[in-house]
């Protein structure tokens, strides 16, 4: 069985990812990307009726089982300053992120 | 016998009837932590010494002053004539996989290392409303990808108690090690793929993953939002039919909480038993004595049965549930199951590539200190310096799945798959079809708990540990694991239930049936040697 996933195709998922790689670290997860790719193919081989349907998970929600929505109501949070104090940087309660690139608009 | 031994159901009597108080519960359990568990996990463990290689190392965090003060409002609560919750002042832990508010929480990763969370997720809020006293955070796999533990970014990483060579399993392994060690007699895990089902396996104690939308996971770090399952850790089914009953139901913070009415879970387990254990049809299928795996070495599937030992265990017990009443339904087909592995590399990747992507470096967690000239490289940078290989690696495969010239091959098509799994049980449970079982008893595991480092690095053989606990996950519906006896080196043998959706209950009676009829058992008194080298 061949490698699905070339240098080049890993090194554009990597950026998608936004991930940085060490060559060391590349190879090795492009070789266990590849060799689940090859279990995954197993699933190419069976029967499937085209009428199939997907199950995006196992237990059906029914209208007794699935619960009623929640009345849209603001409740403020008592703890903001816990939230805040969770950031890497911040100014003035405000979250400072590096540059953020962007192009005059005219 | 030391408190910290006591199954949690009896402690609680004790305690609320005050023969016993809360605080001597904790100091009990906190006493053997320091007896058994060696250094916490952390980012810089330095080299192993051959007496921390013996310990368990379960935990990452341990928060004795809150267990203390806890403990302490338990006592006075008693004092004081109320009547205090159904855990009254027994001690717990909590995968470092769920917020608790002023505590780290990890979920076992570099990138999380400084998150201290602002609230508390709400099967652990129940369990302390129920009086239960939270002793601390306990070890996982990073991010809970993986089934040995040993890829937490937080070393040392757990070892499994009744031989500190090898694995306790996972992801949950720091809570079935830290159960098994009679440090804190509940923990909290959860199950994605097997992982409470596994390392309850690997270390002799029951686990329990509910069925979807059983237990809240308002406060879960989430992995694969339709597999995930928060559950109960325990000693003996009755303790984690009384910790199921107070952390299920319904919750306003969490849309996939079924409104489903909670059953007396406990009540479930006593007068009546045998009746209703009798007649119980119990299914055994060839497709859960034999593994299908993929060798990447030579690109081929190789098919083989169970270890003997494992065989004969299941195969007792059906024995001694057949000598209850119960009746034992042989060839029960479930020819999807051997798909459950590749099906859920596809499902479980999409879904933790889209919940990984939140950890930017950005609102909370780890930011690079390297300088970056923009946005994209502090991205970039906080992401490889912060997360692991196994997250890496299951960002990328979950990104690649899915793309959009491949996910009809492999998303939707796993999708499909999982229809066919979910279908396999519905045949097998339905009440007017050939076979009408109420359970499907299976192996919980292929083979016994495995040394540390013999698998780990191989992320396909890894995965397949999981092969008989997946389904589970897929099919939504309830499975037990629990002990049934041991192999000729000592290590614990799990058996495990599957029910049809909801019936945690029946699982549970079956799982107690099993208990009475091997009480008395040589087996049943044998203690992990983390406890006989301490002693």
């Amino acid at each position: 069985m061949t490698n699905e996933i070339d240098q080049e195709t890993f090194a554009h998922l990597v950026r998608l990812a936004a991930l940085e790689l060490s060559p060391a670290e590349a190879e090795y997860l492009r070789q266990q990307l590849n060799n689940q790719l090859k279990a995954v193919q197993e699933l190419a081989a069976i029967p499937l009726d085209p009428g199939t349907p997907v199950t995006l998970h196992g237990v059906p929600f029914t209208s007794e089982t699935r619960p009623p929505i929640r009345v849209d109501e603001w409740v403020p949070f008592a703890h903001t300053e816990e939230i805040l104090e969770q950031a890497p940087e911040t100014e003035e309660r405000h979250i400072v992120v590096p540059e953020i690139p962007h192009t005059e608009l005219e | 016998m030391e408190l910290c031994d006591l199954p949690a159901h009896k402690l609680a009597r004790l305690i609320r009837g005050r023969d016993i108080s809360a605080v001597e519960a904790v100091e009990s359990a906190l006493a053997r932590v320091e007896q058994v568990d060696g250094q916490p996990g952390s980012l810089e463990p330095g080299e192993l010494s051959p007496e921390e290689a013996r310990r368990v190392h379960a935990f990452i965090t341990v928060s004795a002053d809150r267990a203390r003060s806890q403990a302490a409002a338990v006592d006075r609560q008693i004092s004081a004539g109320e009547v205090p919750g159904p855990l009254a002042g027994v001690p717990f832990t909590v995968k470092d996989i769920f917020c608790v508010q002023g505590t780290p929480s990890t979920a076992g990763s570099r990138i999380l290392a400084n998150f201290v969370a602002p609230y508390t997720a709400t099967p652990v809020r129940r369990m302390e409303a129920a009086g239960g006293v939270m002793l601390g955070k306990v070890n996982l796999d990073e991010f809970t990808f993986g089934s040995s533990n040993e890829s937490s970014a937080f070393q040392p990483s757990p070892r499994n108690p009744w031989d500190p060579a090898r694995v306790p399993g996972g992801s949950s392994g720091g809570s079935t090690a830290a159960v098994a060690a009679g440090e804190g007699q509940l923990s909290l895990g959860t199950d994605t793929a097997g992982s409470i089902r596994q390392p309850a396996a690997f270390c002799g104690v029951v686990g329990l993953k509910p069925t979807y939308g059983r237990v809240s996971r308002f406060g879960l770090i989430a992995f694969g939002s339709s597999l995930d399952c928060p559950g109960p850790v325990a000693r003996d089914v009755t303790d984690a039919a009384l910790m199921l009953q107070v952390i299920a139901g319904p919750d306003p913070f969490d849309s996939t909480a079924a409104s489903v009415p909670v059953p007396d879970y406990v009540a479930a387990l006593g007068a009546g038993l045998e009746e209703r254990i009798r007649g119980l049809r119990i299914g055994l299928s060839p497709d859960y004595f034999r593994i299908t795996f993929f060798d990447a070495s030579t690109g081929e599937l190789h098919e083989q049965p169970v270890s003997p030992e494992i065989e004969s265990a299941i195969l007792s017990t059906a024995g001694y549930l057949a000598e209850m009443g119960a009746d034992i339904v042989e060839d029960v087909p479930m020819p999807h199951t051997r798909y459950g592995i590749p099906t859920f590399f596809v499902i479980s990747r999409v879904e933790a590539a889209s919940n990984l992507h939140r950890y930017d470096g950005v609102k909370y967690g780890y930011r690079t200190p390297d300088p970056v000239a923009d946005l994209p490289e502090m991205y970039r940078k906080t992401r490889a310096q912060g997360f692991g290989l196994q997250p890496k690696l299951r960002i990328l495969m979950g990104m690649y799945v899915s793309a959009a010239q491949y996910s009809e091959q492999y998303y939707n098509r796993a999708l499909r798959v999982r229809t066919l799994i979910r279908r396999d049980f519905e045949q097998a449970f339905d009440p007017g079809g050939r076979y009408r079982l109420a359970a499907l008893l299976t192996p919980t595991t292929p083979t016994p708990a495995f040394p540390i480092g013999a698998v780990y690095g191989d992320t396909v053989l890894m995965q397949y540990a999981d092969q008989f606990t997946v389904p589970a996950n897929h099919a939504g519906i309830p499975g037990l694991s629990l002990p049934v006896g041991f192999d000729p080196e000592g290590l614990p043998i799990g058996a495990q239930l599957l029910g049809p959706d909801y019936s945690e209950a029946t699982l549970l009676q079956i799982g107690r049936a099993f208990e009475l009829a091997t009480e008395g058992k040589a087996w049943r008194s044998l203690r992990p040697t983390v406890l006989e080298m301490a002693s």
